[in-house]
């Protein structure tokens, strides 16, 4: 795809259309093998090959399309938008900029009311698959947030710390009988202690090493809970998970459950709804912890060792310890939310802790901009929301056919909106930041000018 | 000794298909300081390209010949391979250059993703498995319980990936190409001012580990008759592991970290436990990035102010 040249009369017409007729030729090429040809198994269980030209032709003709409106459209548009001087940011944007925060704290409060008072048939549903589901991953995007956005170290296995969460929330509660409350604390601190056991060897390591590494410390872990099947019960997982209560009071339909107690008619929703505010208060604390740590010395080393490691040591900041804190804290938050997941589910088993869960709580903090708590939030709304949507169009399944379904392209859509992301605004959904240490006046800071750290 | 003598013969095989996959992660590391997390992927794709180019010429076209079909399914699975790593460099990683430092690393993720959810969702999640296309084996000692066998396909692998190695070790070593790529690894800035057009020079480095890459994936459905969508992953890891290994940015020490790679594997299932290997491999690749970062080859990396 040669670059296209273009003048102040517009893009040149010749070029252009070479450069579609290439990118057909080698799309058709690129998925002449996998779209063009599909393996089934036959009668006699050998693969044979079929066929299915209509399908390559549309995506060879969609994505010839995209690259035409790309290069006759947009590139003309960025071309003159670069020349333009950028518009001073208007009052209105810095008015929605400073009453964003209070308005999404009070939205995700009221969030359950709105949702019974609207969908009342479906409420159940909303509130836990979006409600909770998401809430999960901004908490674990706000714990990992301190490791990545402030600290400055990629932790490709940060799923280990939730999966100790929740194993040991799960294996304690069922073998000793502890409540939720007593363990929450507990799971937080052991998931903290293997921060430290797992951050000691590593934080000497550098940038992208660390990231392999942790990783690698990840998926022993998800190994280890797949192959030790005395203590945890391997692929099968543990069930029958004790589920918290109301301060002592039980989610049943029983005498003493919580519908009887105060007397109201038995459904499944007080104990969802009982979750979500538990989530809720687990996350604006974690953001309330957060925010204070960033003004103790203790963050500021954070923030100056993503900023510059070098003139951090020569300052006389013990980068070993620093590293330490950042990431023992951010292992503990991954506890708290590792505890609360198996105590929602009631079952757990080592395949939910796969890589893919880190990528996606890494993904979610960066693309929220590192270092941004509300870029957190709304990174985990747009990720984790966006694909559970796709579970709930059916209707696409009138216009595809029945065997389409639009949750098998959960993923895939996944992975390409990171990569579109990165592409086209790699400094995050929310690229700014408020300096924490200011000498006279505050003034935002643009991403641009904020070095990112060498880990 | 038989048992040892049999495992060294397959993890040599196996390690030989690591090693190809090590070398596109070295070449990358060394010239753009990425760690390209979707190879593993590119890895399997070319895999699946194989597989349908196989079916074609076996079932379609009919040729009968098992060198020729090989020959043929060797040489598309390279190119379509190719083709696919130089799109997704052009697409995911060449506007990220000179972004953060991250985001290229972040990128080839979201990429990883994307591959092997795309073949899921083109191909379907079930494995596919292919009759052995080579069959027979020379039988080197027999113990009278145990036989030491090396088959057919055990030395096609290691003849094909030694051929290619030494035709890969010629382009990079002896020709104008290799000559600009290994300017470009020293200093990207100085080789431009030279006249090296650094960002050909990348894509070419890219296709080259594609290419590497489909010898890999084309040899391993040949040697295990099994494919699946989600086989990137794990190998890809190993061979990041080989690379590391061997010393990052080092070509030699990539296959050699291979080579040891496969033989700690096989060494490993065969005498302590088969359902730890890859922890074993995860194992290996920390402890190695922890206390020799450097690798077995490589040169030590100096901070810089």
């Amino acid at each position: 795809m040669p670059e296209i040249s273009t003048t102040s009369t517009g893009p040149q017409f010749g070029p252009v259309f070479k450069d579609a007729a290439a990118t057909a030729a080698i799309s058709f090429l690129m998925f002449l093998p996998l779209i063009g040809f599909i393996t089934v198994q036959d009668i006699r269980n050998v693969l044979v090959l079929d066929t299915r030209w209509t399908l390559l032709f549309i995506l060879v003709a969609l994505i010839t399309a995209g690259r035409l409106a790309y290069t006759l459209v947009l590139l003309p548009r960025s071309a003159r938008r670069a020349h333009r001087a950028p518009a001073p940011a208007s009052p209105i944007v810095a008015a929605i900029g400073r009453w964003f925060t209070p308005f999404v704290v009070g939205f995700v409060i009221v969030y359950p009311i709105l949702i019974m008072g609207l969908v009342p048939g479906g409420a159940l549903k909303w509130v836990d698959n979006f409600g909770i589901q998401i809430l999960i991953y901004v908490m674990l995007g706000l714990g990992l947030n301190i490791v990545v956005g402030l600290a400055g170290l990629l932790d490709l296995g940060y799923v280990a710390f939730y999966a100790v969460g929740a194993y040991s929330y799960a294996l304690l509660a069922k073998t000793f009988g502890f409540s939720f409350y007593m363990l929450l604390p507990l799971a937080g601190c052991l998931a903290a202690f293997w921060g430290i056991i797992l951050g000691f060897p590593v934080l000497r390591l550098r940038g992208d090493y660390l990231a392999i590494v942790t990783l690698a410390f990840g998926e022993i872990i998800r190994l280890v809970l797949v192959n030790w099947v005395d203590l945890t019960n391997g692929y099968a997982g543990i069930s029958g998970i004790p589920r918290p209560t109301f301060f002592g009071i039980p989610f049943n339909a029983n005498d003493d459950g919580f519908a009887a107690v105060f007397g109201l008619p038995f459904t499944p929703i007080y104990r969802t709804i009982f979750l979500y505010y538990l989530i809720l208060a687990l996350v604006l604390l974690t953001a309330f912890v957060t925010i204070r740590l960033r003004r103790l010395p203790v963050g500021r080393a954070w923030e100056a060792l993503r900023e510059d490691e070098i003139a951090c040591r020569s300052l006389g900041i013990n980068t070993t310890s620093t590293k330490l804190t950042a990431f023992s804290i951010g292992a503990m938050f991954g506890g708290f939310a590792g505890s609360f997941f198996a105590a929602r589910q009631g079952f757990i088993s080592p395949e939910t802790f796969n890589f893919l869960e880190s990528a996606t709580i890494v993904a979610i903090v960066v693309l929220g901009g590192m270092g941004s708590q509300i870029g957190v939030a709304v990174a985990a709304v747009a990720m984790v929301g966006g694909t559970e949507i796709l579970r709930e169009l059916d209707w696409l399944k009138d216009i595809f056919g029945q065997e389409f379904d639009p949750g098998q392209y959960r993923m895939l859509l996944f992975g390409f909106a990171m990569v579109i992301i990165m592409v086209f605004k790699p400094r995050g959904l929310v690229s700014t930041r408020e300096p924490s240490v200011a000498l006279t006046e505050r003034k935002m800071i643009s991403a641009g000018m904020v070095k990112e750290g060498h880990g | 000794m038989e048992v040892f003598v049999q495992q060294l013969i397959n993890g040599l095989t196996l390690g030989s298909i690591y090693g190809l996959i090590a070398i596109g992660y070295t070449m990358v590391f060394g010239i753009i300081g990425m760690v390209n997390f979707a190879h593993g992927d590119v890895f399997m794709v070319s895999t699946f390209i194989a597989l349908v180019t196989l079916l074609i010429v076996t079932t379609w076209i009919g040729i009968s010949s098992v060198v020729i079909a090989l020959f043929i399914v060797l040489v598309v699975a390279m190119t379509l391979t190719s083709l696919v790593n130089w799109a997704i460099e052009r697409l995911a990683y060449r506007p990220l250059r000179g972004s953060f430092r991250l985001a290229p690393l972040i990128s080839a993720i979201g990429m990883s993703i994307f591959l092997s959810n795309f073949v899921q969702v083109a191909q379907g999640p079930r494995n596919k498995s292919v009759p052995p296309l080579v069959q027979g084996e020379f039988i080197l000692m027999d113990g009278g319980v145990y036989q030491v066998t090396l088959s057919y396909k055990q030395l096609i692998v290691w003849a094909v990936t030694a051929i290619l190695l030494a035709a890969f070790w010629y382009v990079v070593s002896r020709t104008a190409l290799g000559r600009s790529q290994r300017a470009c690894e020293q200093d990207q800035k100085m080789a431009a001012l030279l006249g090296v057009d650094v960002d050909r020079t990348i894509s070419i480095t890219f296709v080259m580990g594609a290419a590497l890459a489909a010898v890999a994936g084309t040899m391993y459905l040949m040697y295990y008759g099994v494919v699946n969508f989600n086989d990137g992953f794990v190998p890809g890891v190993k061979a990041f592991t080989a690379a590391v290994l061997g010393g990052i940015g080092s070509l030699p020490g990539a296959v050699i970290g291979g080579l040891l790679i496969g033989l700690i594997e096989t060494m490993w299932s065969a005498y302590f436990s088969i359902d730890y290997k890859d922890v074993a491999a995860f194992a290996i690749l920390a402890v190695t990035l922890i206390f020799l970062p450097q690798g077995i080859l490589g040169r030590p990396d100096v901070e810089k102010v």
